[in-house]
């Protein structure tokens, strides 16, 4: 138990937003080395390949940005929800709908003008994936279910529907495998590919593409929406204290039904960056955990854009390095990569608060000590 | 006469589905009677199942194996509370990175240990628990009712499911009839009416999550030593959620939350019967669709059509004592 008692008003902004942060990072980081080394792996030798993979050339580079894409939507999907104080463990169902959406549009749009089409599917992904996040929403502020049980259960329902949907419905019949046939390639997005041709670097293939940019447009909106609008404020007022947010005439039922949607929408648009950009059709399966790395980048970044883009790509870091090192080494699974997440949610998340008044305490010292000097 | 042993069959897995159901639910009644949120159940069960076919493989006893996993659960318990009660970080934070921690160590090890597809070795005789025939039940089986319900209902399950539905009369016991239950149950009422009363509020939450960690493991030694023979990959699918559905279902109290398992147990009994079977009027359900079934009933019960429900008071909240 730990009785430091420290003015917040004292600590510097870079103490708790970066120092701690980092400080829990790294203990993650040293409890997952133990791991690998209990597995029967150097885990020197596994960040060495972790860095060379993700960094060491082009090609790895593009992989580790196409991960960022994935995990700013789903990083960004629980951030908006949990600013209401909500729990949305759904993002991996929500994901998954929202590929629905993306797919349904664009195969039965393609006619369209090709921009009219992108425009139209990244909308179909965010209502889809909204309307997955709608019913756990109601649910919790009508009748009091609570949201995290909700969301875990309609991303096992997701599932199912969606592997019922590929084997039944919607599976492309001259394969055998469940999936769906490919979208035609003129509304396909344009890969990194096809821009690193006009400036001149030839690479062989690389899964990033625009869906990129549209993750750091999201950032852009959420920061706006959150911390610049009205509603963002009402929700925010729900979040921190439901009951002085009714006396303040703010219903929290809208709130929290709007937080939950625009969560859900946000990730759905997983869906953009995987069927409209890389795979162009529907595999069983497809959002591959990102929406529960979601929570991870979204506790490690503190819930803020800013803090999300960068918790984001040390999660692109470590799912394409990680992809290096179970190729690399035979005892590493890509599940010791989920067994990091899980740390990481811990020590920036449950015990945050670990080390943070001794550190603080720490520095507002030091710097009292030079002011007075 | 295969009408009676249809429905014979039917009892019998519901259960036996229903076990780890009933041992998560009693678990979770003491964490959150105490005001400790306990999502982590799935992930603690996850953890017992490896744990427990682990420990069987090596030290070639079932019991041996389920020691080492009542410990490892109660440890996981002991770090939510270390996060959640001592720290007061957020307690459904604990919960998740508890549950992911857990879906990606137990797997990423198996595979370490025993090989790329993330399985135990398949445990003997020796090594897991047996079905266990209670007295007389094979001459007792020609009888008509009696030996239906004696031979093919009540005998021939797994120790786990006797001792599951024996834990329900001892937690009410426990929860209600005792003062350990009734301080249980102030804490996590108004934690600092207790703390007046001159009773340690974090003691008792620690107690609780022990408690709660031993059950729980009964619950995963029961799902990878009993009725199956090793530990697979996420093999809890999702029970920690259900049991904790059924016992927010059932008001936080023992019996309650009995049937509403006993409920999801049967979905899932009649779920698997389902499968492959044409109905009339409806034909055949995809069996996709029929497997989400007790997903369904989750949110369907959890949405409260049959009253709602009144959480303890103090639930996720960490103690903070005044200065």
């Amino acid at each position: 138990m730990s009785n430091i008692v420290v003015d917040k008003s004292k600590v510097p902004w870079w103490v708790s937003n970066v120092i701690v942060p980092l400080v829990n990072l790294t203990l993650a980081l040293l409890v997952s080395g133990l791991f690998v080394f209990i597995a029967g792996e150097n885990p020197i030798e596994a960040v060495k390949l972790i860095i060379y993979g993700s960094f060491g050339y082009i090609q790895g580079f593009a992989y580790t940005l196409y991960y960022t894409t994935n995990f700013i939507f789903t990083g960004l999907a629980f951030a908006v929800a949990f600013h209401c104080r909500l729990f949305n463990i759904g993002g991996e169902g929500q994901a998954y709908i929202g590929g629905l959406g993306v797919f349904l549009v664009a195969i039965n749009l393609s006619f369209l003008p090709v921009p009219i089409v992108w425009l139209l599917a990244i909308f179909g992904a965010f209502l889809f994936g909204a309307a997955w996040a709608y019913i756990p929403a109601y649910l919790q502020s009508k009748r009091g279910s609570h949201v995290v049980i909700t969301t875990i259960m309609f991303n096992f329902i997701a599932s199912s529907l969606m592997i019922f949907l590929l084997v039944d419905v919607i599976r492309d019949t001259n394969q055998m495998a469940p999936h769906t046939v490919k979208l035609p390639e003129e509304i396909w997005l344009p890969s990194f590919e096809a821009f690193s041709g006009i400036l001149g670097i030839k690479i062989r293939y690389s899964p990033l593409n625009l869906t990129f940019l549209l993750a750091i447009a999201s950032l852009f909106f959420v920061w706006f929406l959150v911390w610049k609008t009205k509603w963002g404020y009402e929700m925010r007022a729900v979040g921190h204290n439901t009951q002085a947010a009714i006396y303040a005439g703010i219903s929290p039922h809208k709130n929290i039904i709007i937080a939950m949607c625009i969560s859900g929408g946000l990730a759905g648009l997983l869906g953009v960056n995987e069927i409209l950009g890389v795979s162009h059709k529907i595999q069983a399966g497809f959002p591959a955990g990102y929406g529960f790395t979601g929570i991870a980048v979204a506790l490690m970044g503190r819930n803020h854009p800013i803090g999300i883009l960068p918790a984001a790509f040390l999660f692109g870091i470590l799912y394409q390095g990680g992809s290096e090192v179970t190729f690399e080494m035979p005892n590493i699974t890509r599940y010791m990569f989920v067994a990091v997440q899980g740390l990481i949610i811990l020590f920036s998340g449950a015990l945050e608060n670990l080390f943070r008044p001794q550190i603080e305490s720490f520095f507002v010292r030091r710097l009292n000590r030079e002011v007075n000097v | 006469m295969e009408f009676l042993s249809d429905i014979a069959s039917l009892i019998n897995s519901t259960l036996r589905i229903s076990t780890p159901l009933v041992f998560a639910a009693m678990a979770g009644i003491f964490a959150e009677r105490s005001g400790v949120i306990d999502f982590s159940l799935e992930g603690k069960m996850l953890m017992a199942a490896f744990v427990a076919a682990v420990g069987s493989y090596y030290l070639g006893n079932p019991w041996l194996g389920l020691l080492l996993a009542i410990i490892v659960c109660v440890c996981l318990s002991m770090l939510h509370g270390f996060a959640s009660v001592t720290h007061k970080g957020d307690q459904v934070v604990s919960c998740v990175a508890i549950n992911i921690l857990i879906i990606g160590l137990t797997t990423a090890l198996a595979a370490a240990w025993f090989g790329q597809a993330g399985l135990t070795p398949t445990l003997n005789e020796d090594q897991r628990f047996l079905e266990i025939h209670l007295p007389f039940s094979d001459a007792l089986r020609d009888i008509p009712v009696i030996g239906t319900l004696y031979s093919d209902i009540l005998s021939g399950h797994y120790v786990f499911v006797y001792l599951a539905y024996l834990s329900v009369p001892l937690v009410f016991w426990i929860v209600f009839k005792t003062s350990f239950g009734l301080r249980l149950r102030a804490v996590g009422e108004n934690p600092s009416a207790v703390d007046t009363a001159g009773i340690n509020v974090f003691t008792m939450r620690y107690k609780a999550l022990a408690i709660n960690g031993v059950l729980i493991a009964f619950a995963g030694a029961h799902l990878s030593t009993a009725v199956n023979a090793n530990f697979f990959r996420e093999m809890s699918a999702g029970r920690g959620y259900l049991a904790l559905a059924a016992m927010i279902f059932g008001k936080w109290h023992p019996k309650t939350a009995l049937i509403a398992c006993l409920l999801f147990g049967f979905t899932d009994a009649l779920q698997i019967r389902l499968q492959g079977v044409e109905l009339p009027a409806i034909g055949e359900i995809p069996v996709q669709l029929i497997q989400a079934i007790p997903y369904v009933l989750t949110v369907v019960l959890l949405a409260g059509f049959v009253g709602k429900a009144i959480a303890p008071n103090a639930i996720g909240q960490p103690y903070i004592k005044e200065r």
